[in-house]
């Protein structure tokens, strides 16, 4: 009970000599010691369980929501297919032929459960707000920890951080009602809500969480490096894409990464703007349905163990499979770049 | 000749030089274009949202369909579905993270721990809509209704629920701040009070814990202002579209408190709502604009203070290990 | 510091909440739960009523057709709004539970097929929208229009309305892939009001005062001849749809555990009356036949 006391104390910093006071008053036998000491002791006992078991709480949840949504989305798998998650052969009575269609189309004669439209749209709201905001973040983030004065780092990044805080129904709103009619009058599109519109309110919130990567990892770049560079004669732009931005590039691209898992990831705006049909299509000026936004539209009115309901489940869980690896991915990424700046 | 020789390197000097200037106007240019960007898109909200804020927009309730009238259930709606939700996170968050910093050796439960709190901060905030409704409604309500005999008191969207949703939410940005505000206090603070005599809980309670509030408050704001600006985890689990009254219950029939067993209207939500589903989107745009801009100002402040709040904490922490 | 935060919070919310609190009526308590389609009409007729009768309370919440049916076979409401018929299924349920539902039409409502006021359409007939909405005609010249490609919007799959468009004009075919689906009949008016090449469908009240958004005209079939479901002067068309001369209409409907009696069955009386049905003629609903 004592070593284990002691032990959050660093091990070099104590040994069992010079044991805090109490403990050794106790030992001389004062009774009304002993007694405090016990009540402190099974106080201290009780105050470790309890926060122990706070973090004890965090892993459940994590795991209840990994079991819970697996548990359900596997339910789904006793009445349908797993072929029927790409497409479904089905007799159209109009041109009277069989039809293979990928389509979800959960209310339906026929229900279709195609996960390739949502996968579909879901990389092309994602894929196209990470460039972009790996663009303008990778450079605001090089302009923060190389070119900025500490003066205007000090106004720009909290500015940033603001900005990250605008509650994504807000950038929806603001795509929906102002942005999207001049973006379709600018790329003459054919639908007015498509992948690109979400594509941009979603940059908006990718944008900062890669900003703040970056400059954390461009800064853990050591001065030496720069200053060896400089001493063989290289200029700042050539310090910085010859020498900082390689020796940072894991950072860079875990940034990236964990960008894309938040594109990903992002429902309100989705929901809002790309006009929700679910193509498959690589157009990104087409109107498409996020996996996200699936779940959002139709969890509303889903009745309780149907069919639909484990479908939703299925496709919360293919989200959390590919958020859940791209994270990991990132994390390897950043502990092997900590390790290697360390050395 | 000589000239021509003398010319090259100046040449080349000069292409560097151009290059130079080139580069840096690109990278103030990827700088600044979206803070412009984003500067643009508040300043429409607050130029299209000022003129509908008044005091009765605040305080009064929507009415003729939502056409007319407040917002003041939405906010009401907000700030407690908040309260309620930093009173589940806040201790367990905390709690988490003096275990991590304090107790755990490190070892394979800190990292299992730390993992999680990676990963929960990364799943989509859609799935934990998904799961709170799966979970805490269908299969934690049903059952508590079905053992209580509550009829449909648990197994429905409430409040409750839609504030433990979004607890663990925010779970991780608690636990990650509190982390950083318990590391940022000196080792040496613990060794003399522990060689005062004091036990391990004293020392946290009386000497870390005073020193890592200021953290720790940052954290819980942070966490409020993400937690009332996020929709997606409680569309499913207690938004309400419209209420004629607020969710209060009276306590022995007398002390009105917030009814956590109830729906709510909710700024964010409303939003949505107002733009996708209301009567008339296009007449209703300047209370969706004016509800937008109290929704920006209430995540801005809280942010703004948690950011100031930081730096403080920083400076004055800063001083201390300096002494 | 943190405690003494914490309790000015309460505090400061406890305040507000005895400010607005509303007072809290002795007598009987009528709870109304269902369709948000329905929820805003519930809650007028609910002022309105409680204004005549103090002595009543109503309440009234939303959360969707299936909710308030789900309610009403736990038995936790006095009343269930649907804008959707009660399936043969839920029926089962609530007699295993001890429920003999019963079905109160309140008020019919009129969906428009709506376009861009731009647009030189005027009116389809039944079998042109299902060619439409199924994906089988998609340029604007097959109906007389310009030659453009027509862009599609409906309501969400969960949605009543979309259920029942596509069991009564499509004939239970499935839309086409490329149908956009939004949130709610008011993104629909404003997708349609900024797309000239948009058609969609809703309640026909949402899209009166829209601006540029055109009401079609409806044709049963080629022979007969288009009927718009609103007047010349611009209001709802209780005439057409009361006599099934414009062809999409459905009924909003209560649902009770038991045949109504004591307050609820004056409730409800009073909603089916001329009062009651006046106020779904101010919300933009049809009111029923025979009511004035």
């Amino acid at each position: 009970m004592m070593a284990q006391d002691i032990g959050w104390l660093k091990p070099p910093l104590v040994d069992s000599s010079s044991t805090p006071s109490i403990y050794r008053m106790t030992r001389r036998g004062n009774l009304s010691q002993l007694l405090t000491l016990k009540t402190f002791r099974a106080g201290e006992w009780i105050v470790e369980k309890l926060l122990a078991a706070a973090g004890m709480i965090s892993i459940l949840f994590i795991a209840l929501i990994f079991v819970f949504l697996f548990k359900e989305a596997l339910q789904f798998f006793k009445t349908v297919s797993p072929m029927d998650l790409i497409g479904k052969w089905v007799y159209d009575e109009y041109d009277e032929k069989w039809v293979f269609k990928t389509m979800w189309q959960a209310i339906s004669s026929v229900p279709k459960y195609s996960l390739l439209p949502l996968l579909c749209g879901s990389f092309l709201v994602a894929f196209p707000s990470t460039v972009i905001s790996a663009v303008f973040g990778i450079g605001c983030g090089i302009y923060l920890s190389e070119v900025a004065s500490d003066k205007t780092r000090e106004v720009l990044k909290p500015t940033l951080e603001l900005f990250a805080g605008i509650p994504s129904v807000v950038i929806g709103f603001f795509m929906l009602m102002v942005a999207a009619t001049p973006l379709q009058d600018i790329f003459h599109t054919k639908f007015r809500m498509n992948a690109f519109v979400g594509a941009l309110g979603v940059t908006i919130v990718a944008f900062p969480i890669i900003v703040t990567l970056v400059e954390d990892s461009l800064r853990a770049v050591p001065k030496a490096l720069r200053e060896a560079s400089y001493a063989l004669g290289a200029t700042r732009w050539q310090t910085i894409w010859r020498t900082t931005l390689p020796a940072a590039i894991s950072g860079v691209s875990a940034a990236c990464i964990l960008g894309f898992g938040r594109a990903l990831g992002e429902t309100m705006i989705v929901l809002m703007v790309t006009g929700n049909a679910a193509l498959v299509t690589g157009n990104v000026f087409s109107t498409v349905r996020s996996l996200t936004a699936n779940i959002a539209a139709e969890m509303g009115y889903v009745e309780h163990q149907s069919e639909h309901y484990y479908a939703l489940f299925l496709v919360g869980a293919v989200l959390f499979v590919i958020t859940f690896v791209l994270n990991i991915f990132a994390e390897i990424i950043l502990n092997r770049m900590r390790r290697k700046l360390r050395m | 000749m000589t000239t021509a020789l003398l010319a090259i390197p100046n040449l080349q000097a000069r292409r560097i030089n151009v290059l130079e200037a080139v580069f840096m106007a690109i990278l103030h240019f990827l700088a600044y274009l979206p803070v412009c960007a984003l500067v643009l898109i508040l300043g429409k909200i607050v130029h299209s949202g000022i003129g509908v804020i008044t005091w009765e927009f605040l305080t009064q309730a929507p009415v003729e369909g939502m056409t007319k009238g407040g917002i003041f259930p939405c906010i009401f709606g907000t700030l407690s579905i908040t309260l309620l939700m930093i009173l589940i996170a806040l201790p367990i968050g905390v709690g988490a993270a003096i275990y991590m910093v304090e107790y755990a050796k490190e070892g394979v439960w800190v990292r299992v721990i730390r993992a999680a709190v990676n990963n929960l901060a990364g799943i989509p905030s859609v799935v934990f809509g998904l799961f709170g409704m799966g979970f805490f409604i269908l299969f934690v309500g049903h059952h508590l209704d079905e053992v209580l005999r509550t009829g449909l008191l648990f197994g429905k969207p409430c409040m409750l629920w839609a504030a433990a949703t979004l607890a663990i939410l925010v779970l991780p940005v608690i636990i990650v701040s509190t982390e950083e505000a318990l590391n940022a206090v000196p080792q040496s603070h613990r060794s003399a009070s522990m060689a005062l005599g004091a036990t391990k809980w004293q020392t946290i309670r009386d000497v870390v814990l005073p020193q890592a509030k200021g953290g720790i408050l940052t954290g819980a704001i942070l966490a409020i202002s993400r937690g009332a600006g996020e929709t997606a985890p409680i569309l499913f689990t207690g938004c309400a579209y419209f209420l004629p009254r607020l969710p209060i219950v009276k306590l022995f029939g007398i002390i009105p408190m917030i009814n956590p067993m109830d729906q709510f209207m909710e700024l964010s939500y409303h939003i949505f709502i107002m733009a996708t589903q209301s009567t008339n989107a296009q007449k209703t745009m300047p209370i969706q604009f004016g509800t937008t801009l109290v929704l920006i100002s209430l995540t801005f402040f809280l942010n703004l203070g948690a950011i100031l709040l930081r730096s403080h904490y920083r400076k004055s922490l800063g001083q201390v290990t300096l002494q | 510091m943190k405690a003494n935060l914490i309790s000015k919070l309460v505090m400061a919310v406890l305040a507000m909440a005895m400010t607005f609190t509303p007072a809290s009526f002795a007598g009987r308590n009528i709870t109304v739960t269902g369709s948000d389609t329905i929820v805003i009409m519930g809650q007028k007729w609910a002022e309105t009523y409680m204004m005549e009768h103090p002595e009543v309370a109503i309440q009234v919440t939303g959360g969707g057709s299936g909710v308030g049916i789900a309610a009403l076979i736990n038995g936790t409401t006095d009343a269930a709004n649907a804008s959707r018929k009660i399936k043969d299924k839920e029926i089962e349920k609530a007699k295993q539970a001890g429920y003999y539902p019963e079905e109160h039409k309140v008020a019919l409502d009129s969906l428009a097929v709506v376009v861009n006021s731009g647009n030189p359409v005027k009116e389809l007939t039944l079998k042109q929208l299902m060619g439409i909405f199924t994906g089988r005609i998609s340029n604007w010249s097959e109906v007389g229009g310009e030659s453009a490609p027509i862009i599609r919007y409906s309501r969400e799959s969960s949605s009543g309305t979309y259920q029942f468009f596509k069991e009564f004009v499509m004939k239970n075919q499935d839309y086409a892939a490329d149908c956009q689906t939004l949130a709610g009949t008011s993104a629909i008016a404003n997708a349609i009001s900024k797309d000239p090449n948009g058609i969609a469908y809703g309640g026909a009240a949402y899209f009166l005062s829209q601006p540029s958004v055109k009401i079609l005209s409806v044709k049963k079939d080629d022979k007969s001849t288009a009927v718009s479901p609103i007047t010349a002067d611009g209001r709802v068309d209780y005439e057409a749809a009361w006599s099934g001369a414009y062809p999409i209409w459905r009924y909003l409907y209560m649902y009770t555990p038991f045949k109504p009696k004591g307050e609820l069955k004056a409730y409800l009386d009073w909603i089916k009356g001329p009062e009651g049905q006046k106020i779904v003629e101010e919300i933009g609903y049809v009111p029923l036949k025979g009511s004035r």
